[in-house]
């Protein structure tokens, strides 16, 4: 694929772009769609290295592409928003950032912890990843140890940063929907990963929730950890920290 | 190690917490014997001259039967995910998984092989090795079954697809252990099978946290 491809899964993002993609020409105006901005306060100058980085990822199913030359930056700080229409890819782009899929080319990288290891991330996907026949606090856990956690917080505090306090003993397959998705989000806080990869965040949730899932976030964000979320409208991300939005669009679709 | 014993601790507490779908395997393979006997009739020293092999049978269909569980529900539920998301080493979450699988299904079946040898008239000498081949080749059977559920685990409706998957590769595990129970009844020196059922349980062992991580990585899309 040449370098002028338009509308190429996902714009590329720089920490100082101010939100202008490069653009390489022949972009034809249809594909504005794939502007990409970043909000909030500017983020100081790329001292650090990105958490996670993305060049040159192309992928696709059963020779179809999807993704076609995504560059992405995940930094410390800031969370990215992945949106676009229903089979845009979003999910699939966060798959391949969590390693559940390997890409067709391209390089995905991971900073190193102090022990030189990648650093961990934590997925949360459409299927939660709970199992019916275990109580909340024993699903939490099993969680921390999977994830080797140091325990800075307790499954009680987690479980009150998320209102399903004193829920310990309750088996899982006696909670809503809703109340699932929340203790998901308590394992997020639980397991202590530096990013954040949430397919659909918001999906499931009362407007309650959704506030949770902003103020979850935020504090993820402050702490230093970096995230990408998806979802199908971009006002739906209401959290308040640093930004920036990846507008997918169907490859297929544009070209 | 803490991930390792996490998913084994959390494997069998779930097995435990379904009692039901414990015995599932252990019922049809009683199932299966009581029905060889109601088949061939009346006659002991025909159902003696067969007992080992009914009951290698049994155990390889039961153990095939439950198959299905050790993936499954943790594909559909995003157990998998997460599995696969930790930082910890597939391969080793997979011989967690897949050592649960045996304690919960495979070692049930052998436990209660004395009751299918006393309702198969197996003569009694044959009962101790016939033990013995079924523990040392189930672990083998567990993973070359592993790795076809995990092969198949995201295919629809799978059950077949991975009986005519796995009872090929059964054969093997089958024929070496079925030669040392005849090498026994013939009073022929039953070392050698018994050592290479031992070697397929340690080559199965070893690679076998491998194949099955690989296959599952494969079948994520």
């Amino acid at each position: 694929m040449s370098p002028v491809q338009p509308a190429s899964g996902a714009g590329n993002v720089d920490a100082n772009a101010k939100g202008n993609a490069t653009d390489n020409g022949g972009h034809d105006p249809a594909s504005a769609t794939d502007a990409v901005c970043t909000r909030g306060p500017p983020t100081a100058p790329s001292a650090r290295p990105p958490l996670l980085r993305v060049r040159g990822l192309a992928f696709g199913y059963d020779d179809e592409p999807l993704l076609d030359n995504v560059d992405l930056d995940l930094e410390a700080g800031r969370g990215s928003i992945l949106c676009g229409a229903n089979g845009s890819g979003k999910s699939t782009l966060l798959r391949l950032l969590a390693g559940l899929v390997r890409p067709d080319e391209g390089l995905i990288e991971r900073a190193q912890d102090s022990r030189d290891e990648p650093l961990p991330a934590a997925w949360l996907g459409h299927a939660l990843g709970l199992k019916t026949g275990l109580t909340v606090g024993e699903s939490l856990h099993f969680a921390c140890r999977l994830h080797g956690a140091d325990q800075r917080m307790g499954p009680s505090q987690a479980l009150t940063s998320v209102a399903l306090s004193g829920y310990e003993q309750v088996p899982v397959r006696e909670l809503s929907a809703g109340q699932r998705k929340r203790v998901a989000l308590a394992r997020l806080l639980l397991v202590d990963a530096p990013i954040w990869l949430l397919d659909e965040p918001y999906a499931n949730l009362d407007p309650d929730g959704c506030l949770l899932v902003d103020r979850l976030i935020d504090r993820h964000l402050r702490s230093g950890g970096t995230l990408a979320l998806s979802v199908h409208r971009s006002d739906q991300a209401g959290f308040a920290g640093p930004r920036q939005l990846v507008m997918l669009d169907r490859l297929a679709e544009s070209s | 190690m803490a991930a390792f014993l996490a998913v084994l601790q959390r494997d069998l507490r779930l097995a435990m917490r379904r009692g039901f779908d414990l015995l599932q395997p252990l019922f049809f393979a009683v199932l299966v014997c009581l029905l060889t006997t109601l088949a061939v009739g009346p006659e002991p020293p025909l159902l003696a001259r067969i007992a080992a092999a009914i009951v290698w049978l049994a155990v390889v269909l039961a153990i095939l039967l439950a198959l299905d569980s050790l993936f499954r529900p943790d594909a559909d539920d995003g157990s998998l995910e997460q599995l696969m998301t930790a930082p910890a080493a597939l391969p080793a979450l997979v011989l967690a998984k897949v050592m649960a699988f045996w304690l919960t299904a495979a070692l049930p079946l052998i436990l209660a092989t004395p009751l299918f040898a006393i309702m198969l008239h197996l003569p009694t000498q044959q009962l101790p090795l016939l033990l013995l081949t079924l523990l040392l080749a189930t672990p083998t059977l567990a993973w070359i079954g592993a790795a076809c559920a995990a092969l198949t685990v995201h295919a629809h409706r799978s059950g077949m697809l991975l009986a005519l998957l796995l009872l090929p590769l059964a054969a093997p595990v089958l024929i070496l252990a079925m030669g040392c129970l005849d090498a026994a009844g013939q009073d022929l020196p039953v070392r050698a099978p018994l050592l290479l059922l031992a070697a397929g349980l340690v080559a199965a062992t070893t690679l076998g946290p491998f194949v099955c991580a690989t296959a599952l990585r494969l079948g994520q899309r």
